[in-house]
């Protein structure tokens, strides 16, 4: 059988999955791509920069973006999960769940009339980090991959009700279908897997309420943080505190939280300290009068120009750092978070009151990692990351099916860049026959 | 060009970049605007051009107005250019014939604080964008066969890893090695975090696969003395025990890795008493370490002003190497000194943990106040405790970095490739292209990039391999087609000065047989330097000549040819 009727199957159509995807799919080797948001980019496409380069990162990622989803080798299914996996390396057979889009994908012209006369308004949009309000008909950002509108099944009156229609009336290319159901596609002849399901965020609020989260309007998560100083977020990137509006003077930015503690997760996210620096560096940009404070335990910049960074922030973006542990937020009769800390370096207790709190909150593997680890039949491990042994980083417990980036173990975009680079590689061999 | 005169049809498509553009100007009405320019029939404004919507509103464009001149005046050529290009290609739009206006970087990212004169400024941008694309030309892309062989440099973990994966796709591979033995730094590990495992046995079983592979030819106690060519055919000269071996490669891995640091004059360092990590390997290995009082100190010779990295593999290795310590004895007492523990991640933050439950002690201490290696103590000032500690010890062991090569630079010349201010290489872009160079058809992994540990040397070593991949799994590629030329109507003009082959910093161009001027169009990177330079202006670059150049000027100064 030739290479050009083998194909690879990639799970996750974030940073890592795409690399994968382009890498194979240059090599020759078809490629399908399988991401269960309505578009491709995951993570790295809801920053507003990216450390250390501060490169605008939708803009580095867009390019990628249409060249995955116009590459000749690359075939792409949105809003779908892997089901159901049989057979073993060299010879998958995968079964994918599609779901509706209710939306037509080849018809959709991105217009956007039929978000402008939908009823229902008000749906939360998951990439603002519910921040930001929409229809219920909608896309999930301007730039989204692929181009094209989706219904929020659960908020959408005709299909719950059997009312309205009003965005099917509108739509002049025709491109709404509510009629459309759940799909099972069946791709044989799969000679290799690569598991690149990235990342979630713990941000369950009874542990970080300890922190004032879900209580203090001014305490939010750094991926909200990160929606609000994003030039195309909620608050189009000029920050201003949530309960009044105001532009913040002070922020501070708490890290480890509920990470390395025995409390919560015992491991390191790996990524907190340089994003933080990132984001209080953003921040100041627009906001020349802006004091960061970074509550941490161990500064970890190890990579490729990281130090620099940091000193960068020292220097130029007002920030310090406070080698401390964390006991407390209150706030005070302003909304004003105050932080109640111990000073590490002196051994003080200490309080800080600041305009807004920022919370670095633990990386945990992707929702339901544990239901498509069972269907792969491969092992995770104790914190249900992807099982991987560190002489063969790749690699996961069974044959043919490899693993790249988040999905294994909290790690930064170039190490998920070259990890997924790796991945494609270890498939590609299956498919050659080394 | 053709005698028939096609006419020239414009369009123009002012991108927002979300509010990175138009949070500062009104792309609306400088789109608008833009019509009144000489041969612009179609303008539009998009919240994001290169969204899949936007491209598909330049199609319609273009389809719709018979454009044949596409200018999109938004963020940078350097990463939207290809994708704009590959766009009209698509409407059959030839893709020299985009013209890419940078008002983002260049204009509202610098001047956010002049909105005013930025918008002017944009239109004086996209006015001289449209002149050039007036005179524009089509170009063609040069196809070039390649050689499906590969050559990697260096046979540490990286190198061995990057080259049997190239081996196991079926590419003939030959894997080049300057010591007598390969496998680099695991020659002289003890034991590897966070398995605790026997160096010796990766070390065996890369071994074994590397001599068990057919495709992989390894040349120990050699180097590469020379490296001529371009993407897909480069010459190379190996030499091993004064014998010269040539051969045609399609692709070349970097995987030299990085060389330990010695801390001559750091805290009394003698290699006896006080000795490096890696000199304690050693005598871990023969088994010969007999100190009960160990005091290791990390960020010996980096992270200070004149090594301001950190080498993020040294806190792993202290932690490894006090643990077998205790475990060989456990009433050794270990302390180390930190400034800030680096073990990020899942296993590594397990193993700072199993360390502290051995018994291994941590105390911090400030660059401010370093610690001071007395005779048979080491001084360390708390400042938790706001006095200093005094450690007893009968063995100091300094965590010091691993420091780019030497020769980094040789091998840098000879792949007219970049370092960085340490001198490690330097990749095309940090956070999205890691493995690859600027220069084509060449790749880098492992510490000769920064440093890394072994288990990210093995995952890089396979994604170098990735890369190269893409390009000699085909049996022909495409190269820049705007490059410089001496077309034959100024071939009278050559006065045979030969100031473009001294001043050429790729090598491209030299003297044929008859005495004549030959530019190597693969190897020219379009930069324009032979052209600047030419005495009589008988060099062209191709997509920036001097007519479409000083029709750019005159429209700056609002002056548009043939109008």
């Amino acid at each position: 059988m030739g290479e050009n009727s083998k194909s690879v199957l990639i799970i996750g159509a974030g940073i890592a999955g795409i690399q994968a995807a382009l890498d194979l799919g240059d090599m020759g080797i078809k490629v399908y791509l399988i991401e269960k948001n309505p578009c491709i980019g995951g993570r790295m496409s809801q920053l507003d920069k990216t450390f250390p380069t501060l490169d605008c990162s939708i803009c580095i990622l867009a390019p990628k973006l249409s060249e995955c989803y116009r590459h000749p080798n690359i075939t792409l299914y949105t809003l779908s999960e892997v089901q159901k996996v049989e057979g073993k390396i060299g010879n998958f057979t995968v079964e994918v769940l599609k779901h509706a889009r209710y939306v037509k994908e080849d018809a959709c012209t991105n217009c956007g009339d039929c978000a402008a006369i939908c009823p229902v308004r008000g749906v939360k949009n998951y990439f603002d980090a519910d921040l930001k309000t929409q229809a219920a008909i909608f896309i999930p950002f301007p730039a989204a991959v692929p181009p094209v509108y989706m219904i929020d099944k659960d908020a959408c009156v005709n299909l719950n009700y059997g009312i309205c229609g009003l965005c099917a009336q509108n739509c002049g290319a025709e491109a709404i279908d509510l009629t459309q159901k759940d799909s099972v596609l069946t791709i044989d002849n799969v000679s290799a897997i690569i598991v690149a399901t990235g990342l979630d965020l713990d941000e369950n609020i009874a542990p970080l309420s300890h922190y004032g989260y879900g209580i203090y309007q001014n305490v939010v998560t750094a991926m909200e943080f990160e929606r609000l100083i994003c030039a195309s977020g909620p608050q189009a990137g000029h920050l201003k505190r949530i309960s009044d509006g105001v532009d913040p003077k002070k922020i501070a930015f708490l890290q480890c939280i509920d990470s390395r503690t025995q409390r919560a997760q015992k491991y390191c996210s790996a990524i907190c300290c340089m994003y933080t620096t990132k984001e209080a560096m953003v921040a100041f940009e627009h906001n020349d009068e802006l004091e960061s404070y970074v509550f941490y335990i161990d500064m970890r910049a190890g990579g490729k120009g990281f130090q620099n960074f940091l000193g960068r922030g020292k220097d130029e973006y007002n920030i310090k750092y406070i080698k401390s542990k964390i006991a407390k937020v209150n706030v005070d009769e302003n909304e004003s978070p105050i932080i109640v800390y111990e000073d590490l370096d002196s051994g003080e207790i200490k309080q800080m009151t600041v305009d807004i709190v920022v919370l670095a909150t633990c990386i945990i593997p992707t929702l339901g990692l544990d239901k498509l680890a069972n269907i792969l039949d491969i092992e995770l491990n104790e914190y249900r990351y992807v099982k991987t042994d560190p002489f063969f980083p790749v690699e996961t417990s069974k044959e043919g099916i490899f693993t790249c980036g988040c999905a294994r173990e909290p790690m930064d975009i170039p190490r998920s860049v070259a990890e997924a680079s790796g991945a494609a590689a270890r498939a590609a061999e299956v498919i050659r026959g080394g | 060009m053709s005698e028939e005169e096609e006419e020239i049809r414009i369009g123009v498509f002012v991108c927002h970049c979300g509010s990175n553009i138009g949070g500062y100007i009104d792309c609306k009405s400088i789109a608008e605007w833009a019509k009144s320019l000489p041969h612009v029939v179609f303008t539009q404004d998009n919240l994001y051009t290169c969204s899949e919507t936007g491209l598909a509103q330049i199609k319609k464009g273009v389809n719709e107005n018979n454009l044949n001149r596409v200018i999109v005046a938004s963020c940078t050529p350097r990463t939207h250019e290809p994708l704009f290009r590959s766009c009209i290609q698509e409407e059959g739009v030839n893709p020299y014939l985009f013209n890419f206006v940078n008002i983002r970087d260049q204009n509202t990212w610098v001047h956010q604080k002049e909105p005013e004169k930025a918008f002017e400024k944009a239109k004086e941008l996209i006015a001289m964008g449209v002149a050039k694309a007036a005179k524009l030309e089509p170009l063609e892309k040069i196809i070039v066969d390649t050689t499906p062989t590969a050559l990697v440099i260096g046979a540490g973990v990286a190198g061995i890893t990057a080259a049997l994966s190239m081996a196991n796709q079926g590419f003939e591979t030959h894997l080049v090695e300057k010591e007598a033995e390969i496998g680099g730094k695991l020659n002289i590990l003890d034991k590897l975090y966070p398995t605790n495992q026997d160096a010796s046995e990766l070390l065996k079983s890369l071994k074994k696969r590397v001599n068990d592979n057919t495709n992989l030819t390894v040349y120990t106690s050699a180097s590469v003395k020379s490296i001529e060519g371009f993407i897909g055919n480069f010459e190379i000269e190996i030499e091993q025990n004064g014998n010269v071996k040539e051969l045609t490669i399609g692709v070349i891995i970097v995987a030299v890795g990085a060389s330990l640091f010695t801390p001559t004059g750091l805290f009394n360092y003698d290699g006896q008493k006080r000795i490096t990590q890696a000199e304690l390997e050693t005598l871990l290995k023969n088994n010969q370490v007999e100190s009960s009082n160990v005091v290791m100190i990390q960020c010996v010779g980096s992270r200070i002003e004149e090594r301001k990295y950190c080498s993020s593999v040294c806190c792993m290795v202290a932690l490894k190497n006090a643990l077998e310590i205790k475990e060989r004895n456990p009433k050794a007492n270990v302390t180390i000194l930190f400034r800030d523990l680096y073990t990020p991640g899942t296993y590594y933050e397990d193993y700072y943990r199993r360390a502290r439950e051995a018994g291994v002690i941590f105390i911090e201490y400030a660059p401010e106040k370093m610690p001071i290696v007395e005779d048979n103590q080491v001084r360390v000032h708390n400042e938790y405790l706001g006095q200093d500690i005094l450690i007893p010890y009968d063995l100091v062991v300094l965590s010091t970095p691993l420091v780019s090569n030497e020769d980094n630079k040789d091998i840098a010349q000879m792949l007219k490739v970049p370092l960085e201010e340490n001198g490690f290489f330097l990749e095309a872009h940090v956070k999205l292209r890691p493995m690859d160079f600027a220069t084509d058809g060449v790749y880098i992994c492992g510490s000769a990039k920064w440093p890394v540990d072994i288990t990210e040397s093995i995952a890089q070593g396979y994604a170098a391999a990735s890369r190269a991949s893409t390009i000699i799994s085909h049996s022909t590629l495409e190269v820049e087609g705007a490059t410089s030329s001496l077309p034959e109507y100024n071939r009278n003009l050559c006065t045979g000065c030969e100031v473009c082959i001294t001043v050429c910093p790729y090598k491209a161009i030299s003297k044929d047989e008859n005495d004549e001027i030959l530019i190597q169009q693969v190897l020219c990177k379009g930069c324009g330097v032979c052209g600047a330079t030419c005495t009589n202006h008988a060099i062209v670059i191709r997509h920036f000549t001097d007519d479409q150049i000083l029709s750019e000027i005159l429209a700056f100064g609002g002056q548009y040819d043939g109008v």
